[in-house]
């Protein structure tokens, strides 16, 4: 028990550290692409450290939604981060708290404060992106659903660690329709929900056009390092469940040491590297929907999910 | 479930997307390359088949389609088209995009329900996986066929319709004579050709091929447009 609590820690501790250094990588391997030098891997640590030396300005106008937000934006990728398999393949002390709904519900709470908060301000850009996030958010609440009945179907739990283990089994439930298909659905689910650029343009700061971006504006010192390094953390969280319990479920711990444990460490950056390339390359290539079109990429997403649950009914009953 | 069986449901589970692709894409040359996917798709799907349950006449078969979907019709239509066709960028639809794509899905989850009593009686994973797919796609091209205002994506439409037969045929009837496949295939090749000259002709008279434009035929609207 000691110990599953020491592990946990350790898939925290992963989690905080080496979210700032992902989003880093991300941008500069963009840079690269668009053969630009780009900023240092380590410029968001630098970011972060600035931010969190100034001085916070709170408008007399907010209320304690203001206040609270970004704490609870900080804090509730920590609390997805004990459910899922971060860095072990076994259950670790808390995996059985929650299952991957409440890992969504989590997150969308999180993104609800955001939302909130940015109304909150009075400012007029912030209720635009506030209303839009809600938009890109009811069109992919569907989606996560009909992920989840789909997940339960065919691993007949929705906790993330057993989920994974089926995967592994064999290579015909690996290769099975409704796992390809639930893969395009999730990673579609991903570029909505973490802004990527189908949908939305993390690095862009033209106020008319950005969604996830203008929730942020008012947040100053302590509060803007809080809700960046959360949205970080969200993002990497998003990917290790995409990474871990869906797509590569390999790599991971499987023995109960320390020692495998602190393997495991560089064999998920390795394949969170390797997601983030692909990432790149989806971005580079494609250019920003329009608002409206959003609602398309966000069906056609549902579309997969949906086949992927009809699929794994009809078929593989 | 053995993996054999794993890679032809997931060939067909593409295909349903290839399907749908087809409805939910704005542009011709879209619409053309993943009917041209959804072909080789099927074809591999044939060639597994083959190889699962040792049908030379597959073997065949799936070099039948390779050549005639994806080789000749292709060649086909960029022969006979101008290449205006491809350049046009939006279709029109009687019916947006999410929408259709929300009814392709019912039609969809409808042919599931309609065939899974009949197929499950087989006991063959094949025709459980296959049937009930094919039947969508066909439907699904049906669809497209009603839902889209220009001639080329009606061809496509007709033409994906034809891949869900097939789809569904491998799986009930994989020894049927290599005559009456390759009489199907020559035919939508020929199916090809002749609505690609016709739409070349009503382009030239009429200036435009959107099928709600030449309702108005009888009056002699050549300045409709």
């Amino acid at each position: 028990m000691r110990q599953t609590v020491a592990y946990n820690v350790i898939q925290i501790l992963f989690v905080l550290g080496f979210a700032p250094l992902y989003t880093g990588v991300l941008s500069r391997f963009k840079e690269i692409v668009q053969s630009k030098r780009g900023p240092s891997i380590f410029q968001p640590y630098r970011d972060l450290w600035k931010l969190f030396h100034k001085d916070e300005v709170v408008s007399s106008e907010t209320t304690w939604i203001f206040r609270i937000t970004p704490y609870l934006v900080f804090v509730t990728p920590i609390f997805v981060t004990v459910l899922i398999p971060v860095l072990t393949d076994y259950p670790l002390a808390f995996a059985f708290m929650g299952d991957m709904l409440a890992a969504g519900f989590f997150l969308a709470l999180a993104g609800f404060f955001a939302a909130l908060a940015a109304v909150d301000t009075g400012n007029p850009y912030g209720p635009m992106g506030a209303s839009r996030t809600r938009m890109v958010g009811f069109l992919a609440e569907p989606v996560f659903m009909i992920v989840f009945f789909t997940v339960s179907f065919v691993a007949q739990s929705t906790i993330p660690y057993i989920v994974q283990q089926r995967w592994v089994a064999s290579a015909a439930a690996f290769f099975s329709p409704a796992h390809v298909l639930l893969l395009v659905a999730f990673f579609m689910l991903i570029l909505a929900e973490g802004g990527r650029i189908p949908v939305d343009n993390p690095t862009g700061h033209f106020e008319l056009a950005m969604i996830d971006e203008s929730k942020g504006l008012e947040f100053s010192g302590r509060g803007a390092a809080l809700m960046k390094w959360g949205g970080q953390m969200k993002f990497i969280v998003l990917a290790c469940v995409f990474l871990n319990v869906l797509l590569a479920p390999w790599g991971l711990a499987t023995g109960e040491s320390i020692g495998q444990v602190l393997i495991a460490i560089p064999l998920i950056l390795l394949k969170i590297l390797i997601f983030a390339i692909a990432l790149v390359m989806i971005e580079t290539s494609l250019s920003k929907l329009r608002l409206f079109r959003i609602s398309e990429f966000l069906g056609a997403a549902f579309i997969a999910s949906v086949a992927a649950m009809i699929v794994s009914i009809f078929v593989a009953a | 479930m053995p993996v054999g069986e794993s890679l032809n449901a997931l060939c067909a589970g593409l295909i349903l997307i290839c399907a749908f692709a087809i409805v939910g894409t704005r542009q011709v040359q879209g619409v053309r390359r993943f009917f041209v996917f959804q072909s080789i798709l099927l074809a591999a799907a044939c060639f597994l088949l083959a190889w699962d349950e040792h049908i030379a006449d597959l073997w065949w078969l799936g070099g039948i389609t390779l050549t005639a979907k994806v080789i000749l019709i292709p060649w086909v239509m960029k022969r006979t088209l101008a290449p205006e066709f491809y350049i046009r960028r939006e279709l029109s639809q009687t019916i947006n995009i999410p929408s259709s794509l929300l009814l392709a899905l019912l039609l969809a989850v409808g042919s599931e329900l309609l065939v899974a009593p009949i197929t499950s009686a087989s006991g063959n994973p094949v025709i459980e996986t296959n049937v009930p797919i094919g039947l969508a796609c066909l439907l699904i091209g049906a669809y497209s066929l009603a839902a889209r205002r220009e001639a080329i994506p009606q061809l496509l439409g007709i033409l994906s319709m034809e891949n869900g037969a097939f789809l569904a045929g491998i799986a009930i009837a994989p020894t049927l004579p290599l005559i009456a496949e390759l009489a199907i295939a020559v035919d939508v090749v020929l199916i090809a050709v002749i609505v690609g000259l016709l739409t070349k002709t009503i382009e030239k008279t009429m200036g435009t091929t959107e099928a709600a434009a030449l309702s108005e035929l009888k009056e002699e609207t050549a300045e409709w447009r």
